[in-house]
C-alpha cells in the first residue's frame, strides 16, 4: 500500500467497528418507535388505523401463548419445506452434472415450476393434499418455492470448476465420486450458499402465501393469526403477528448468513477480509 | 562472431552423451481439433530418461497441446505415443508416471497447502497417515515446510507454484511435465525456481518436459531444446545445450551461455520466419 504523508487511508465499509455497526440501527429503530408512540398519540389515531407501539407490545403479551404456538407451525413448516428443497436441490442438481440429457430434458421443467406464480398453484395442492392433510400442502407449496433457487446455484456451481483442475483429476483417474467429493462439492459450496440464502426467504414467504390461500378456520400458523385479527380488526396483534413474521425472516437470514461465514471464511474471496 | 563459427564449436562443447534408451517416443503425432484446426502435425520425438527436454517455440506453436497429449490428457489424432519402459495398465493404457506442472499454481483454494499436495495420493486411495511422510518430503523439496497449513490464498506467486511442484513430486514421478510454469512470476522469483528446479533434477535424476517461451529460460535449464514452430505445429530443431552442470548464477553471464541464447534465437528465429511465408 502507497503510504502518503503517514496518512491511514480507510475503506468507507470498515470505517465502522462493530457495535457501532450494531448499535446504530438499533438506535435508529428505537427512536422510531418513539416518535411513531408519540404521533398516534399527539394526533389521537384510532387504534384500528395504526396503533402505538406500547399497544402492539401489550396485544404481543397478552397473545404470547397462542402466537409463540403459531411461531412454531410456521416455523416448522419454513424450516421443513427449507431442508426439503436443499436436499431435493442438491440431488437433482447432481444428476444434471452427470449427464446432460437430464439436465436438457429436466430444466425447462423447473423452470416452469419456478415461474408459475405459488399463489395461483396453491388452490390445486390444497384441494389434492390439503383437504385431509393441510401441513403437508403448506409443506409442498413452500417447498416448491424454495427448490429453484438452491437446484440452478448448485448446477452452476457444480459446473463451475477449474478447468485445469479437471485435467489434474483426470491425470490421476479420478473415479466419478472423487470428482464430485475433491472437487465439485467444494467448488459448489459459495454458490449453494448463495442459493440457500435465497431460498431460506422464499420457503417462508411460501409457507404464509399458502396459508394465506388455505384461508379461513384450518390454519394455525401466523398468517392465519394475521387474517383471524385482521377480520376482528384487532390491528395491534395483527402488527404483532407481522413482527413475529419479520424476526422469523431476519432469523433465518443471519442464520444462514453465519452459516456461510462458518463454512468459507477462510478460504473465500467473498468472506475473507481485505488487508489492503 | 558469425552464427557460422559458433554453431559448431558449441556441438563440439556439447558432451557427445548418447542417448539412453527413449522413456517416451512420439511417432509421426499430429493433432487436430474438432473445429478442424491442425495444430500438430507429423511431430517425432525421443525423450531419454534423465533428459531435461524444453519445447521451445512461439505461442500457437502447439507446445502446450503436444505436453498434453504425452500426459494423456487427450487423444493423437495422427501416430503415436509409446512409452517403451512402461507397463500397461488394464485398459491397455501405458501406465505414464508423471507429475504435471500447469501454467498457473490450479491449487484447490478450500484447502491447505499439506491437503493440496496429499490430493494426488489421496486419489490414489492412500491414507492420510501413510501418506505424511511422503507429503512432508515433497514440501522439503520445495522449502515449503513452514506453510503446511495455509491457505493458498495467503501465499505469494512463488510460493503458490512450489506448492503445485510439490503435488507433482509427491507421487515420486519418473516424468515431469511443465507448461511455462514461471511464466507469471517476476524475474527474480523466476532465477529461484529454475535454480531449485535444477538442484532437483541432478538430485532425483528425472525426465524433465519443460514447455517455455524463454529463450534464455530454456538455455539456462535444459540440456536439448527443441524448438517449434506455429501453424502447424511442429519441430523444426532439435539443439543439444552442452553446459555442464551444476549451472548457477555465473551461468548466467558466460560467454557459452549467449553463444548458446543467440544459436536458439536464431532457430526460434527461423521457426518464425518459416510460419509467416506460409500465411
Amino acid at each position: 500500500m502507497a503510504v502518503t504523508n503517514g496518512t491511514k487511508v480507510t475503506p468507507a465499509t470498515q470505517a465502522l467497528p462493530l457495535g457501532a455497526r450494531i448499535a446504530i440501527p438499533i438506535i435508529l429503530g428505537l427512536a422510531v418507535m418513539a416518535t411513531w408512540e408519540f404521533l398516534v398519540r399527539y394526533l389521537a389515531i384510532p387504534k384500528y388505523v395504526l396503533p402505538a407501539p406500547s399497544l402492539i407490545a401489550e396485544a404481543f403479551w397478552d397473545d404470547f401463548p397462542s402466537l409463540m404456538g403459531s411461531l412454531w407451525v410456521t416455523l416448522s413448516v419454513t424450516l421443513s419445506a427449507f431442508l426439503i428443497a436443499l436436499v431435493l436441490g442438491v440431488a437433482v442438481a447432481i444428476v444434471f452434472v452427470q449427464s446432460r440429457l437430464f439436465e436438457v430434458s429436466l430444466f425447462p421443467y423447473a423452470v416452469v415450476l419456478q415461474v408459475t406464480p405459488i399463489v395461483s398453484i396453491a388452490p390445486l395442492v390444497l384441494i389434492w393434499v390439503g383437504l385431509d392433510h393441510l401441513e403437508r400442502a403448506l409443506l409442498i407449496l413452500a417447498t416448491i418455492v424454495a427448490f429453484f433457487p438452491i437446484l440452478s446455484n448448485t448446477t452452476l456451481g457444480l459446473k463451475s470448476v477449474d478447468h485445469n483442475l479437471q485435467n489434474l483429476l483426470d491425470l490421476y483417474h479420478a473415479t466419478r465420486w472423487q470428482r464430485l467429493k475433491e472437487l465439485q462439492f467444494p467448488s459448489a459450496l459459495p454458490y449453494l450458499l448463495g442459493g440457500m440464502k435465497i431460498s431460506g426467504g422464499l420457503a417462508l414467504i411460501g409457507a404464509v402465501v399458502a396459508e394465506f390461500v388455505a384461508g379461513s378456520g384450518t390454519g394455525t400458523g401466523l398468517a392465519w393469526r394475521i387474517i383471524e385479527a385482521g377480520n376482528r380488526l384487532n390491528i395491534p396483534r395483527m402488527f404483532a403477528a407481522l413482527m413475529l413474521l419479520s424476526f422469523l425472516g431476519i432469523a433465518i437470514f443471519f442464520s444462514l448468513s453465519a452459516l456461510e461465514y462458518l463454512l468459507l471464511h477462510k478460504w473465500h474471496e467473498s468472506a475473507v477480509g481485505r488487508e489492503n | 562472431m558469425t552464427m557460422d563459427e559458433v554453431y559448431p564449436r558449441l556441438i563440439a562443447a556439447a558432451a557427445p552423451e548418447r542417448p539412453r534408451q527413449a522413456l517416451i517416443r512420439l511417432r509421426k503425432v499430429g493433432k487436430t481439433y474438432q473445429n478442424g484446426t491442425l495444430a500438430l502435425t507429423d511431430v517425432d520425438l525421443a525423450v531419454a530418461d534423465g533428459e531435461f527436454v524444453s519445447l521451445l517455440g512461439p505461442s500457437g506453436c502447439g507446445k502446450s497441446t503436444l505436453l498434453r497429449l504425452i500426459a494423456g490428457l487427450g487423444a493423437v489424432s495422427d501416430g503415436a505415443i509409446d512409452w517403451p519402459q512402461s507397463a500397461l495398465d488394464a485398459r491397455g493404457e501405458p501406465v505414464r508416471d508423471l507429475g504435471f506442472v500447469f501454467q498457473d499454481p490450479t491449487l484447490m483454494p478450500w484447502a491447505t497447502v499439506i491437503d493440496n499436495v496429499y490430493l494426488p495420493l489421496k486419489l490414489a486411495g492412500v491414507s492420510r497417515r501413510a501418506s505424511a511422510p511422503r507429503v512432508e518430503e515433497a514440501l522439503a523439496m520445495v522449502k515449503l515446510q513452514g506453510f503446511a497449513h495455509a491457505y493458498p490464498r495467503e501465499l505469494s506467486g512463488g510460493m503458490k507454484m512450489r506448492v503445485s511442484i510439490a503435488r507433482a513430486l509427491v507421487v515420486k514421478p519418473r516424468v515431469l511435465l511443465m507448461d511455462e510454469p514461471f511464466a507469471a512470476l517476476d524475474e527474480i522469483t523466476r532465477f529461484r525456481l529454475n535454480n531449485d528446479l535444477l538442484r532437483l533434477w541432478q538430485d532425483q535424476r528425472w525426465t524433465v518436459i519443460f514447455v517455455t517461451h524463454s529463450v534464455f529460460e530454456s538455455v539456462y535449464l535444459s540440456n536439448r531444446i527443441v524448438v517449434m514452430s506455429a501453424r502447424p505445429g511442429r519441430i523444426i530443431d532439435d539443439l543439444a545445450i552442452g553446459a555442464p552442470y551444476p549451472r548457477g548464477d555465473a551461468f548466467r553471464t558466460s560467454t557459452p551461455y549467449n553463444d548458446f541464447c543467440r544459436l536458439v534465437s536464431g532457430a526460434l528465429g527461423r521457426a518464425m520466419a518459416g510460419a509467416d511465408e506460409e500465411h
